[in-house]
């Protein structure tokens, strides 16, 4: 069994620790337990099922240190993998950013593990496909999709008396279904801790409901457009920016955080002051991790305050030397929303296009953030507050900062994955003017 | 990978390095790299457990894949060591069909009753998926080789070279670079060992030791008044070589406007040079936008063929199995099928290769034991073919399967991967300084930036680290923010020119990614400097 408990972790750990000779001694414990299937052209194309549990002990001599792993649990393995760690701590170069290990602190749980979830069987996920995939027979359309889900554990203690443990359980599934002769095609994306709100039929619908409407599209002529971009477009091209939410780069001048003449941005006004962007692990919609991996407690931060930068993550290394608490990066994002509806918000539109999804976004220039990426899975022209035709896909070139400072309306914030790395958000619907597309796509 | 990490690390990659982030493996002490691993009989009885279990369990196909990947990473920034990370990953996957369905299940506990129990697993993972009913899977017939073993012809093994060589190298480099006035530099060196086990109810039992090595290095430069920045990447590449790979010959040098590297390379004079170029992208001015003929270095160029030739041939895709993740293909079967589809114009010939010596393809079997070859993709100009794995081989006719299939590693079930797709050179006599020499209004690009292409592959952009303006037949000094944008098929079309063989260069990438889960795979593609007439430019600067 891959998954311990917190007394069982904690008792496992305990004993790593007490065989340790070092100045300083932290003991990582994780384990997961998964499975998945990916389904293509209306059948299962592959399937798998895996568990780990890894120890791994780091060692510290002064400024140097060893890091040591095992996926054996006897008691002379355990003071194997110590020994090592010890040994490898003592050739290492001394590392000049080393910071000493922090003491016990008071760690909550999220509730970030649901049963239900944890108890996912072969058979369920093949039952779950299995509705996905009548759906779409139904629908005349081929499905291609993935279920996922995954039950983990993490816990850390150190030589300081420092003990964090959490637990949690995640299922992910994407959809796409496409009309036989090509030319439509509709996508949806759903990650939940809890697989009982997880539906992939009533997903599958949506997915189908795109297809079928998004067949034929029409070309528009590329250029500045106002755009609506459901929660999982918005995502994705926001992703790219919390990634940046780093005060050292900034503060070494290479990052959209930074400040012409030096320094990094907080205090400055970035943004549109509708966007207020923060993090809190407690937050019952988008529980996370209440700890990260320096041993410090993450607790609810906010990033962008009605658009300025408020906060930026500083590392322990990095508060220290300016002078600062230490901020944990985010372990989840939330976005504050609006009132409006999505259908409110293509009805209060005049001209514009609604996007579902966006695709295979790369940075251009790290310096302003710009991003390029495509339409994809049901892009629509939208007229005087009605959608009225889909327009064949478009390449865009935009940066999230500039986007967030041409918000027009917010809508109401719901949960969405990012489609390149599964993780969830709370992110609203959005109406953002002069969008820069740069040229057409022909791909459906 | 915890989810915890992931924000946490990708905030590294901002300004920095951006590096492949490897499947996973364990931290180990350097020594365990001297360890061959268990004996190849014990792996052979390990096999033979887990095929005899599938079919026990009724299985009427098993492959079973005993893996230890080792992994070091020696990573730096100006006069620091940030990490030295040894890693080392040992398990089993199991692939069956029973029911006429695929089932996979991996274990990293490799004895001889968790291997069985995994066996089971796979199977259990069949039956169930069976119940959602399909076609039966079709394999493409496979003889079995027996007991077979290949392994990289390398010179230097990587993971025997001290890990104080490494780390003296690299702070050279990051010492070359601060005194040639960059700002900031991050350098790297990469290594990777798979020693892969396969056996197959067929009757094979291959024992394969592949090597790759990937140096790298990024210099930031910083104009603190304006806050404008700018960097610089390594030209070098991973590949499919050992530690002979960074001491380059008087041959490996391929000399012109910027120094560049043929079969090894010189870490050390890449960066000085880059120190400079990064001065002067400064200062350098921004592009008009417009229609320009460009030139590409095939430092540059392997980029454009992987996202634009290489992924639209992977027949996965043009059947559909990646609808939900990377797309489809706009190189749909009735195109191949014409025998005409004229993907590019008569100068464009592309190949398809698992054999050429130091590419990151370069292997004697793929993961599901076929051993492998080279065959055409585009023949002047003309789509002939695509990659296939034994159970889409029957789909386009063939007896046998092309040998695509890897898996990153034992935990991941293996599916179709591209081999290495490169362009092979013109036939005339061209150099580069003659193929300049004609263009009016160009631009020469050196180097592979930012990417970026749709789910059937028409639409692309792509960036570059060095831009050179070409006005009547001459360089006329460097430009910066240039990115292209075209459709596939017009870009491949509008190929004016190829230089001759002697300028032939691979480049590639460790962390090409596709599937869900995603897997990544590396691989290599080469060519010679190319011209391509009339593409539109675009101007990447902005204000925030």
């Amino acid at each position: 069994m891959a998954i311990l408990n917190k007394e069982a972790a904690k008792a496992l750990m305990q004993k790593v620790l007490s065989f340790s000779k070092a100045d300083e001694c932290e003991v990582n414990l994780r384990g997961s337990d998964g499975g998945n299937i990916r389904y293509a052209r209306n059948a299962i194309s592959t399937a798998g099922d895996i568990s780990t549990l890894t120890l791994s002990v780091t060692s510290s001599f002064g400024k140097r240190s060893g890091t040591a792993t095992i996926n054996e649990f006897t008691d002379d393995a355990l003071k194997r993998v110590v020994q090592r760690a010890e040994e490898l701590a003592k050739l290492a170069p001394e590392n000049p950013e080393y910071m000493p290990l922090n003491g016990p602190a008071d760690f909550k749980d999220a509730p970030t593990f649901i049963e239900a979830t944890a108890k996912i069987t072969p058979d369920d996920r093949a039952e779950a496909v299995a509705k996905s995939i009548n759906v779409a027979k139904e629908a005349k359309l081929e499905a291609a999709g993935f279920i996922e889900n995954n039950t983990s554990f993490d816990a850390i203690m150190n030589s300081k008396g420092l003990f964090a443990y959490d637990t949690d359980t995640n299922v992910v599934f994407t959809i796409t279904t496409r009309n036989a002769a090509g030319t439509g095609s509709g996508f949806a994306a759903r990650g939940f801790n809890d697989v009982r709100k997880l539906d992939t039929d009533a997903a599958t619908r949506i997915a189908a409901m795109k297809a079928n409407s998004s067949a034929d599209a029409k070309a528009i002529e590329p250029g500045k457009y106002t755009v609506i971009l459901e929660p999982v477009a918005a995502t994705y091209m926001l992703e790219n920016m919390f990634r940046g939410l780093d005060a050292r780069s900034a503060d070494e001048g290479r990052s959209f955080m930074s400040k012409p003449g030096g320094g990094n941005r907080i205090g400055e006004q970035l943004m549109d002051e509708k966007v207020t962007i923060y993090s809190d692990p407690y937050h019952p919609d988008l529980p996370a991790s209440t700890w990260n991996r320096d041993g410090l407690p993450v607790n609810k931060t906010t990033w962008i305050d009605k658009g300025m930068v408020k906060n930026l993550a500083y590392s322990r290394f990095w508060a220290q030397k300016k002078g600062v608490q230490a901020v944990s990066m985010p372990t989840n994002i939330i976005m504050e929303g609006g009132s409006a509806s999505l259908e409110e918000l293509i009805k209060s539109t005049e001209k514009g296009i609604l996007v579902s999804r966006l695709w295979y976004i790369r940075m251009v220039d790290q310096q302003t953030l710009l991003l390029t990426g495509l339409t994809r899975d049901g892009t629509f022209y939208i007229e005087n507050g009605k959608i009225k035709h889909p327009i064949k896909n478009l390449r865009f070139n935009e940066s999230p900062v500039i986007m967030l400072n041409n918000v027009e309306a917010l809508g109401k914030t719901e949960r969405s994955i990012s489609i390149e790395s599964y993780r969830s958000y709370l992110i609203p619907p959005m109406k953002i003017r002069d969008f820069t597309f740069t040229s057409l796509s022909d791909a459906v | 990978m915890k989810r915890k990490d992931f924000i946490q690390l990708s905030a590294m990659g901002l300004g920095a390095l951006a590096l492949p982030k490897f499947a996973f493996g364990n931290p180990v002490d350097p020594s365990r790299f001297l360890n061959d691993g268990i004996d190849v009989k014990v792996k052979k009885q390990l096999a033979d457990v887990a095929l005899n279990a599938a079919k026990a369990k009724g299985a009427t196909y098993a492959d079973v894949r005993i893996g230890r990947y080792l992994n070091q990473f020696v990573t730096t920034r100006e006069t620091r060591v940030q990490n030295i990370a040894n890693t080392e990953s040992f398990g089993v996957g199991i692939r069956v069909i029973a029911n006429g369905c695929w089932g996979f299940a991996a274990t990293n506990n490799v004895t001889k009753e968790e291997v069985a129990k995994a066996a089971e697993r796979a199977v259990a993972v069949a039956k169930a998926n069976s119940k959602v009913k399909a076609e039966p899977v079709q394999l493409a017939p496979q003889q079995g080789y027996g007991e077979v073993s290949w392994k990289t012809p390398i010179e230097i093994n990587t993971f025997t070279v001290p890990v104080k060589d490494k780390v003296d190298l690299l702070l050279s480099v990051n010492d070359a670079a601060l005194k040639g006035g960059v700002n900031f530099v991050n350098s790297a060196i990469l290594a990777i060992n798979e020693q892969k086990y396969f056996a197959s109810t067929d009757g094979s039992y291959i024992d394969q030791d592949i090597h790759r090595l990937f140096p790298t290095f990024n210099v930031t430069k910083i104009d603190r008044a304006s806050g404008k920045f700018e960097t610089r990447k390594s030209l070098g590449n991973p590949v499919g070589m050992g530690y002979e790979y960074l001491s380059a010959r008087p041959q490996d040098k391929v000399t012109g406007i910027i120094t560049r590297y043929r079969d090894r390379y010189d870490m050390l004079e890449d960066v000085r040079n880059a120190a400079i170029d990064v001065e002067q992208k400064l200062k350098a001015p921004s592009v008009q936008p417009g229609k320009y003929d460009l030139i590409l270095d095939p430092s540059h160029l392997w980029l454009t063929i992987h996202e634009s030739v290489a992924h639209p041939t992977e027949l996965d895709r043009v059947l559909g199995y990646e609808a939900n993740y990377a797309g489809t293909s706009f190189l749909t079967l009735d195109k191949w099928k014409s025998g005409k589809f004229n993907f590019g114009s008569k100068l464009v010939n592309v190949v398809a290769d698992k054999l050429q010596p130091g590419s990151l393809g370069a292997v004697g079997y793929d993961d599901e034991g076929v051993q492998c070859g080279q065959w055409d993709l585009i023949k002047d100009g003309v789509l002939v073919n695509y990659q296939a794995i034994r159970d889409q081989a029957h789909i386009i006719g063939l007896k046998h399967s092309q040998g695509c299939c890897y898996a990153q590693s034992w935990a991941d079930v293996q599916f179709q991967r591209m081999p290495n797709v490169s362009l092979q050179p013109g036939k005339d006599p061209l150099s580069v300084d003659d193929m300049i020499k004609n263009v009016e209004k160009g631009i020469y690009i050196i180097g592979d930036g930012s990417f970026s292409i749709d789910q059937q592959r028409y639409n692309f952009q792509f960036g570059g680290q060095v831009f050179y303006e070409i006005k009547n037949g001459k360089i006329a000094g460097m430009i910066k923010d240039v990115a292209y944008q075209a459709n596939t098929q017009e870009f491949w079309n509008s190929c004016a020119a190829i230089a001759d063989k002697s300028d032939y260069r691979l480049g590639g990438a460790f962390n090409d990614g596709k599937g869900q889960p995603g897997q990544s795979n590396a691989v290599s593609h080469g060519s010679s400097t190319t011209r391509f007439n009339g593409v539109n430019v675009i101007n990447t600067a902005r204000k925030i």
